[in-house]
């Protein structure tokens, strides 16, 4: 059966179900902050819409398509940083970043539901796509347009 | 649910066991378990002569080529164009001097376009292309159309992923100058009938350059029983070192053409006034080549020579279609280029479960695949998906490989339950 504690790690069954059922998902035409994120590498895109008001993320919503690392870190990530200010997610895209390269204990507790991501820093070539939401995330922060690139950041 | 074979079989009359052992990488083990590398359309591994003739060169016979009047520069350029003649013996080039060294494939079709391209065509000019070419068959003839003018087309591919040759036929018209086409899709494993195409070109007065990096390693190819008028594969694919590859073309059109880089050895005599350049084919290698690389191509055309490619053809059509019958057996999975002509290559997504992961999930059973667009995103497009997980066959995959693939492919199912 299913014998790979690493694997395990990384395919938690939180992960599998917002990779299922992606929460936040869908366009959104009221969003005040549209980007789109890529990663050339294996062609995965998505959208992010960001709804920012006063320094503070009223809303977040995702499309896109992706593998199931990318799609559930979106859902995760969208489902946090709602009702954050918009430093406090630049912040935690830090820690996240240090949680999925392993460089921070995964036990850090501002990360809370994200430290399901930890499995990924058994795994150097799939941080790209943890970390595809959070680099579009950035820069719908910095008020940036257009496309960023996993390999611009 | 999976069949496992104590004993690989060997379909097609090449002898496995002794292949196998001639990769010392195929020893190497991937997560503890033993590497089943079904990568070899990325680039193939290298057997153990390969690998003895770059140390050889370097060990004892290495020097800059063409210049020393010493032994050991002799030796050196006598063995960079030993693999010359190899190589042109390998393709039944007319002559050694149509074999251009290039750093792969990718090199070879940008000189075509960056010398025959700019010199030849003009505004207006078209190039007929298929659906089904990797980015490095596009992008150069996309550079030239924005700098020169020149009309690209695209000939469709049905939707078993074969060329649809009537639909190209229509696209010939008297501006047809140049048909840029791959001989097997790196994608689907479509394989193109060259000759047909070559007749129609040739109907239109239109030249033809073809990819052969995907058939090169699996087919006999004879560039002049094929007709066409430009040949370009990577050496890295055919079992032979990274950073050098081949392009053939036909004197006449070599000699005409102009020079592509300038620098030292492609040239006769140099004054700041004036260059007189040297001749074919020195006159497009420009600087130092990669002499050691060059005498590792020659000895791996010589190793895949000496296999025989009609058996290396038999063995991987039979593996391939082993695979595509056990993979057949999955109603969740879906198959991506099922024409009847195809190299073997097996390009597939499973429902549910994106290419990524599956790849990463046989990665941990030692499993090497590709997962990703392959390089060829309007194949992927033509398709509806954005990415397909690619297993390709080489001279030392049996059957066991295929079957590890399949084990893999139920642990994939098991994660995504």
């Amino acid at each position: 059966m299913f014998d790979d504690d690493d694997l395990r790690d990384l395919y938690q069954e939180v992960i599998l179900d917002h990779s299922r059922h992606p929460r936040n998902f869908g366009h959104e035409d009221h969003a005040n902050r549209r980007v789109r994120g890529s990663n050339p590498l294996c062609g995965d895109r998505m959208t992010l819409y960001l709804t920012v008001e006063d320094g503070v993320v009223k809303d977040a919503k995702f499309e896109g398509n992706g593998c199931a690392i990318s799609m559930a870190s979106a859902s995760l990530m969208t489902e946090r940083v709602k009702g954050m200010k918009a430093d406090d997610a630049k912040a935690l895209f830090r820690r996240f970043h240090e949680l999925v390269t392993g460089e921070e204990a995964p036990s850090d507790p501002a990360l809370d539901k994200l430290a399901v991501f930890s499995g990924v820093r058994e795994f150097p070539v799939r941080v790209k796509c943890a970390t595809l939401a959070w680099h579009t995330l950035a820069a719908a922060l910095e008020g940036r347009e257009g496309e960023v690139s996993t390999e611009e950041a | 649910m999976s069949v496992i074979t104590a004993e690989p079989r060997r379909p097609g009359g090449l002898d496995l066991e002794r292949v196998r052992a001639d990769f010392p990488i195929l020893a190497e083990p991937v997560h503890g378990r033993r590497l089943v590398f079904l990568d070899s359309a990325a680039s193939a591994q290298k057997p153990r002569p390969v690998i003895e003739a770059e140390r050889a060169c370097y060990e004892h016979a290495y020097a800059n080529i063409h210049r020393g009047v010493y032994e050991l520069s002799e030796r050196a350029t006598a063995a960079f164009e030993a693999a010359r003649e190899r190589v042109g013996r390998f393709l039944n080039a007319p002559e050694a001097r149509e074999i251009v060294f290039v750093r792969g494939a990718t090199e070879g079709i940008n000189l075509v376009a960056a010398t025959f391209g700019r010199s030849a065509l003009g505004p207006g000019d078209e190039i007929i292309l298929s659906h089904m070419e990797h980015h490095s068959n596009i992008v150069p003839w996309q550079m030239l159309r924005d700098s020169h003018g020149v009309v690209l087309k695209i000939a469709p591919i049905t939707d078993e992923g074969a060329l649809d040759l009537e639909a190209m036929a229509r696209l010939f018209t008297p501006r047809t100058r140049l048909v840029a086409i791959t001989q097997a899709s790196n994608a689907l494993g479509t394989l193109v009938p060259i000759a047909r195409v070559v007749e129609m070109a040739r109907a239109h007065g239109a030249r033809v350059l073809v990819d052969g990096c995907q058939a090169v390693p699996h087919m006999a190819v004879d560039v002049q029983a094929l007709g066409c008028d430009f040949y370009v594969f990577s050496g890295h694919k055919l079992y032979g070192p990274t950073g050098i590859g081949v392009l053939w073309g036909r004197r006449e059109l070599l000699d005409a053409m102009p020079t592509y880089q300038g620098g030292g050895e492609m040239i006769r005599h140099v004054t700041f006034a004036h260059t007189d350049f040297a001749p074919i084919p020195h006159k497009f290698e420009a600087g130092t080549p990669h002499i050691a690389g060059a005498i590792g191509l020659g000895v791996a055309v010589d190793y895949v020579a000496g296999l025989g490619l009609d058996a290396i053809g038999a063995h991987e059509r039979a593996l391939l279609a082993y695979a595509t019958e056990r993979m057949s057996a999955f109603n969740d999975i879906r198959i991506y280029g099922t024409a009847a002509d195809k190299a073997s290559i097996l390009s597939f997504t499973i429902d549910g479960v994106h290419p990524h992961d599956i790849g990463t999930i046989l990665d941990r059973s030692g499993i090497a695949v590709r997962a990703g667009h392959h390089c060829a995103q309007p194949v992927m497009d033509r398709f509806g998906v954005s990415a397909t997980v690619r297993a390709s066959f080489g001279v030392y995959n049996g059957t066991d490989d295929v079957d590890a693939l399949i084990e893999g492919i139920v642990r994939v199912k098991e994660v995504f339950g």
